[in-house]
């Protein structure tokens, strides 16, 4: 059976019909075509799949939409705003922090709910932060480098080239 | 991609209600507060519920309270990273604050309960398995099968208690109000688990654990230390949680709590006892860390190997407590 | 060359494909959706060793929803593998399973939910037989075959060969050495996992997107498995989402996912779970080694006997290459005047094994590095000068036929013994603490295809026309490493553009010249020469038109910020569009060919086609680790590098090829196994799999040495594996030096390190490690002649090449730059 729900995502209304059951991942990518979430286990044991929501970061393949209503939940999809890259992606994009990309779309939503909450992290709050967030290609150097450089620009301390 | 049977999602929004629908739907509905520990499970055909009782929308669930006294109630419903994050909790609960902290990952603290941690299902590594892999070994006694895989001669299931916040609140002396259709009532947090990897807890299906209740603090001091491979993701392959109260330098009351030893939290009381009186001397500390030792038996089903845990019981027992009483972690070679 | 002279080789440039990833644009194959696209599952085998005594569809058919149910009678009886001599292999197996996970059937349904519960409703019947599951166990019952081939029963490869009379050079020794060393299998872990979406047209055309390594390979191989002809099939590669290796073999779901969609008339697309992803595997061997060295007192090696037993796994893969690679390249590092391999690999009934980034080398890299440090402290000699005084020589061959070009390992150990303060701290560091060092060399590229032919093992074409547009077509698959930007960067380089200005386009079979695929580090040395012969084709057209233009001489002009002008007067020239319409004008379409095929230089002997390769990256490694004397956890604190990179075209993916090895080999030093129990793997998740997160993440120092190689372009060498090697034995000398226990096994887990200092407390040797070998008479080795020593061949005689080589070093002729 399926159930209407109103999800507010990045911003937009959206009603979608699906089955309660349908993860929040399932319903990003199947129902609204925001591939940009990604999968590694569904079991929440990677991190792949991390959304925020009301801000805070959490797995979408054990989030349930209908426990999502009236919560914003905000997709790698909508970051960059009006065009602009958020100062996260543009770090990534230059420092080499997404290589295969794979996980870049959790890492990125994690990194930007630490950087609401601590503006200027340390590198060891850093590494916390993404202790949940499993990569495979970058050994996280470049990750924990993008992050700084990101926390620095949004700091105004250091300008976009 | 791994996904969920099919259920009927029910939201009711106040206590009363979510312990009317567990009675109304009986052995078919479970309930689910963040998720994180039981859709794994659906997901791996663990549970089929064909209902399931979300607590999340469940008023004043979520919280800190100070019912008086000095004493601290967390809403069942607190995420684990506000526990953790809790200044109270952190000041005067120190074990509980470092055991929620300690839960898997960041994400998995922004969706987990401290009530669910606290009920989380025993586990065990031919049990957590999906479906077809559980199917190749003949399942095994807690679903679907007939015999433990672990213990193949045993009548009952060996699956090994997974909290984290269950020692360290059992450390504290805590107490868990639960509802169920009789009524309100609170039990000591300790009184809630039994030594079966199944039937783990007291607790009928339909009770719900509302509030988690801690003693005043009375300047206890409380620690919580986690063994595991990484420092995130991984549950504990052995937990000790430890609260001394001192009068002066002299230890008035302990309580040493192991998790993940057996399928419930183990106190060790004679640990517990040796130190009751003494001053916190490496050699007093190594006694009870010998006296937790000695009965602990893990399994092989967890991440590392059994003896290895076991023999690792006394080291971090006697960690936990040179901790607590400032010395350094390693006695001096 | 100086670097200065370049304007883009050497820049830390975002790679072209990083915004669409940092978006979330990038579409990888699970991302893809068609209309009527139906999606698929594999039913897998619950036993480890059975027969099929009966399949059964007819409820799976029969269940709403269902489009087409398959098992291996729908598919054409041919057996494949990825190399030509291992065809063992069946989509869907028919008549025996052997392994669990094998897959028995198929099914296409309008949902993955109904797809999944048509499995289960599909009846098979198995006689189960005596599963073999270790190495010992295969050869202690070869009355259990698990392949009917082999050179013996369960043997699927037994090899020996021997370079010189290494018993003389034993006898001529002051110490020699014997040590058992044993690595444990270990798997990619691609955070993507596997997916395939197949269209088989009304046109009786079929494309499959697929996330490979290698859609040459696919392509190739479908045909054959799918018996239709190759000019009808289309692969397109996918962004790939990790690899490492694992995506390198045609796999039932792509096979299957073809033929469920010629049957049913939909596009249909499969993705494996990530417990198939564990099964399907072919990841690191599990490799029982013994190494027998000679030393002098100075550290000189006199020669070395090197046997590894190999747990294959069900089949072959590429086993064979595997086997010949843990005896391939111990000779590459340091003088190795003598040398004899014998190897064997051995059928299991276990996922199979076969190339993981360093592909057969980290094994037996573990055990050489850790005898040299063991020899090191019986001589009396610090471990890093021993090996520095000993380093193999440029520009000759091994005692395996090997041809060594540059080598900058004599760098790469100065660099990390100073920057990690090698001196002060070995030896020096508190209780508990300790540092190792180790060393290794890897290819770049594998010097022979794996099917015998003629013909380029990369091709490029770069197409310009009026627009400006420059567009880069090649075969290569970009799985993360960034072989796509340096495409474009080589390609913007000799044209004098930007890397923006240039579209490099997916793998594509029907598009792109065929490349042989993501894997030994070859394409940005293979694909990466021939990008340049085809753009400097492309230049050359140019510079008669534009000189025509100018009234100048085609050898007057260069080019560089987008223009294409005189060198010696700058202002004459004209913009980089307005050149490609002149040369438009001139020669009508644009399109030039680039090819490349390594040197021929394969040894004259059997299994001399594994091993050679245009050139060797090397690395030295420095670790420091942090041992819990209680616990015996290891920590990796601080990781210190130096790769021998030849040219870092872009030192930012250079780097994170290195620090990515870093992780991987920290994750195989100390926790990540691919083990199994009661048949099935133990722990096929991401929660028991130990992947290292942040927090396991030490502080990683990575210095770049160039080296400028004649045979890679611009210099370079490769990066995205070779740094892998010395990380491990690295931890495992460093472990030695903290608490004085040799751990001889990896993973090198808190158990083993508090048994080891158990056993030192008790005076016993203070090891944990393999004690027997497996009772194994390997063939008689066929002696060859050591090539120790010999003068490298002329370095220029490659097929394809369209310069004569050798320029003088240092002095070749560059595209680009602007002077």
């Amino acid at each position: 059976m399926k159930t209407r729900l109103t999800l507010r995502i990045n911003g937009e209304e959206r009603d979608v019909l699906a089955p309660a059951h349908k993860t929040l991942l399932e319903v990003l990518r199947e129902e609204l075509n925001l591939t940009g979430t990604k999968h590694g286990c569904e079991l929440g044991e990677c991190g792949t799949c991390t959304v925020l929501v009301d801000g805070l970061p959490v797995l979408s393949c054990l989030a349930l939409p209908v426990e999502c209503q009236g919560r914003e939940i905000r997709t790698v999809e909508g970051m960059a705003q009006g065009g602009r890259l958020h100062p996260l992606q543009q770090a990534f994009a230059e420092l080499g922090a997404a290589q295969c990309g794979y996980c870049t779309p959790g890492i990125l939503l994690t990194a930007e709910a630490l950087l609401e909450d601590i503006p200027t992290p340390t590198r060891d709050e850093i590494k916390h932060a993404l202790a949940g967030n499993l990569c495979r290609c970058t050994g996280y150097t470049k990750i924990l480098d993008a992050v700084e450089l990101a926390a620095l620009r949004r700091q105004g301390e250091a300008q976009p080239r | 991609m791994m996904r969920l049977p099919p259920f009927q999602y029910l939201a009711p929004v106040s206590v009363a209600d979510a312990v009317k629908l567990m009675a109304d739907h009986g052995p078919e509905a479970m309930l689910v507060a963040g998720g994180t520990d039981l859709y794994p499970n659906m997901k791996r055909r663990q549970f089929e519920p064909t209902v399931l009782v979300g607590l999340r929308g469940v008023r004043d669930l979520a919280g800190v309270r100070r019912p008086g006294a000095g004493a601290v109630a967390i809403g069942a419903g607190t995420t684990l990273t506000a526990v953790a994050r809790h200044p109270e909790v952190r000041a005067r609960y120190a074990a509980l604050a470092t055991a929620a902290g300690a839960v898997s990952t960041p994400q998995l603290r922004n969706m987990g309960t401290l009530g669910g941690n606290v009920c989380v299902d025993t586990r065990c590594n031919y049990y957590n398995q999906s479906y077809q892999w559980r199917k190749a070994v003949n399942f095994c006694m807690k679903k679907d099968g007939e015999i433990c895989l672990v213990a193949p001669g045993s009548p009952r299931c060996w699956a090994v208690s997974s909290s984290d916040t269950a020692p360290a609140l059992w450390s504290l002396g805590a107490s868990v109000r639960l509802a169920g259709p009789a009524g309100e009532r609170t039990i000591p947090l300790s009184a809630l688990y039994q030594d079966d990897g199944i039937q783990y807890l007291t607790k009928q299906p339909g009770d719900i654990v509302t509030e988690i209740v801690l003693p005043p603090s009375d300047g206890a001091r409380s620690t919580y230390l986690k063994l595991r491979r990484r420092g995130s993701f991984d549950f504990p392959v052995l937990g000790v949680a430890a609260t001394l109260h001192m009068d002066g330098p002299t230890v008035r009351q302990a309580r040493i709590v192991l998790g993940a030893v057996a399928s419930l939290p183990r106190e060790s009381v004679e640990a517990g006892r040796l130190l009751v009186g003494e001053r916190l001397t490496p050699e007093v500390i190594d006694r009870a860390a010998d006296a937790a030792y000695r009965p602990a038996k893990p399994l092989d089903n967890t991440d590392l190997t059994h003896p290895y845990r076991k023999r690792m019981v006394r080291v971090y027992v006697a960690r936990a407590l040179r901790r607590l009483a400032g010395l350094p972690d390693e006695a001096e070679a | 060359m100086n670097k200065d002279r370049f304007s883009i080789i050497g820049q830390p440039l975002p790679k072209i494909d990083a915004w669409a990833k940092v978006v979330g644009e990038t579409k990888f194959a699970d991302d893809l959706v068609m209309s009527r696209m139906a999606h698929g599952k594999l039913l897998r085998s619950p036993h480890a060793h059975a027969l099929i005594k009966r399949i059964d569809t007819t409820r799976a058919r029969a269940l709403p929803g269902v489009y087409a149910v398959i098992t291996g009678h729908d598919l054409p009886r041919v057996k494949f593998g990825i190399l030509p001599v291992s065809q063992d292999e069946e989509a869907l197996c028919v008549e025996k399973v052997r392994m669990v996970g094998d897959a028995v059937a198929a099914v296409a349904a309008v949902d993955e939910e109904t797809a999944e519960r048509a499995t289960e409703l599909i009846e098979v019947e198995y006689e189960p037989l005596r599963s073999l599951m270790s190495i010992e166990d295969s050869l202690a019952h070869p009355e259990v075959r698990i392949h009917e081939y082999g050179d013996r029963p369960n043997v699927h490869k037994a090899v020996s060969l021997q370079f010189g009379d290494v018993e003389a050079a034993f006898a001529a020794a002051d110490l020699v050495r014997e040590d058992v060393f044993y690595f444990e299998g270990n798997t990619h872990l691609p955070m993507e996992q596997h997916s395939a979406l197949a269209q088989w047209g009304a046109d009786g055309k079929l494309t499959l997107w697929s996330s490979t390594q290698t859609p040459h390979y696919v392509h190739r191989l479908l045909s054959r498995i799918l018996d239709v002809p190759p000019a009808h099939i289309r692969v397109v590669a996918a962004p790939v989402g990790g690899g490492f290796g694992g995506k390198l073999d045609p796999f039932a779901h792509e096979i299957a996912a073809c033929r469920l969609s010629q049957l049913t008339g939909r596009p249909v697309k499969f993705t494996l779970t990530r417990e198939e992803v564990f099964y399907v595997h072919r990841g690191r061997h599990p490799v029982l080694m013994w190494i027998k060295t000679g030393f002098k007192n100075d550290g000189a090696i006199t020669g070395m006997h090197f046997r590894s037993w190999l747990d294959g796994g069900a089949y072959g893969s590429y086993g064979v290459a595997s086997t010949f690679y843990t005896g391939a390249l111990q000779t590459v590092t340091y003088k190795i005047p003598v040398y004899k391999f014998e190897g064997a690999r051995v059928f299991t009934n276990k996922p199979p094994c076969g190339p993981k980034r360093g592909h057969g080398t980290p094994q037996p890299r573990f055990a050489m590095e850790c005898q040299i440090d063991k020899a090191a402290e019986q001589l009396g000699l610090d471990p890093a000068d021993m090996r520095r005084r000993n380093l193999a020589e440029p520009f000759v061959k091994t005692a395996n036929h090997l041809t060594v070009t540059t080598i900058g390992l004599g760098e790469c150990i100065d660099r990390v013994v100073e920057a990690s303060g090698w001196r002060e701290k070995r030896g020096h560091l508190p209780p508990g603490k300790g540092i190792g060092i180790a060393c290794s060399s890897y290819l770049t590229g594998a010097g022979t295809a794996i099917y015998w032919n003629d013909m380029p093992h990369s091709g490029v074409v770069v197409r310009a026309d009026r627009s400006g547009l420059v567009a880069v077509l090649c075969g290569a698959t970009d799985i993360g490493q960034g072989s796509d930007s340096i495409l474009a960067y080589l390609v913007a380089e000799v044209l004098g553009i930007e890397p923006k200005d240039i579209r490099v386009h997916p793998a594509d079979t029907d598009l792109t010249p065929v490349d042989l695929g993501s894997y030994s580090s070859r394409v940005t040395l293979m694909a990466g020469n021939a990008a340049i012969q085809a753009a400097e084709r492309l230049r050359e057209k140019i510079f008669a038109a534009v000189a025509q233009k100018l009234e100048a001489q085609a050898d007057q002009l260069a080019v560089g910020e987008r223009r294409v002008f005189v060198r010696d007067d700058p202002e004459r020239g004209v913009s980089f569009p307005e050149a490609v319409v002149l040369a438009e004008s001139m020669w009508g379409v644009l399109a030039f060919p680039g090819s490349y095929a390594p040197p021929r230089r394969a040894g004259k002997y059997k299994g001399g086609g594994v091993g050679p390769s245009p050139c060797y990256s090397y690395s030295a490694c420095v670790v420091e680790v942090d041992v819990d004397r209680q616990t015996g956890l290891v920590t990796a604190t601080e990781v210190w590098i130096a790769h021998d990179v030849g040219r870092a075209l872009n030192p930012l993916l250079v780097e994170g090829q290195v620090e990515g090895s870093i992780y991987m080999g920290l994750g195989e030093a100390l926790m990540e196994e691919q083990v199994f129990r009661k048949g099935v793997h133990k722990i096929p998740s991401l929660l028991e799999y130990k992947s290292p997160t942040t927090l396991e993440t030490p502080e990683i120092h990575t210095i770049l040495v160039e080296s400028d190689d004649p045979e890679g372009p611009f210099g370079a060498k490769e990066a995205g594996q070779g740094p892998l090697l010395p990380v491990i034995p690295a931890v495992a000398n460093a472990v030695y030096d903290a608490v004085g226990v040799r751990i001889d096994e990896t993973p090198i887990t808190p158990e083993k390190v508090t048994k080891a200092m158990d056993s030192k407390r008790q005076g016993k040797p203070a090891r944990v490690g393999p004690e027997r070998l497996p009772v194994f008479r390997f063939p008689e080795a066929r002696v060859v002649e050591s090539a120790f020593g010999h003068p490298a061949e002329d370095i220029a005689v490659r097929p394809f090449a369209s310069a004569p080589h050798p320029l003088p070093r240092g002095e070749r002729v560059r595209g680009g730059g602007a002077s």
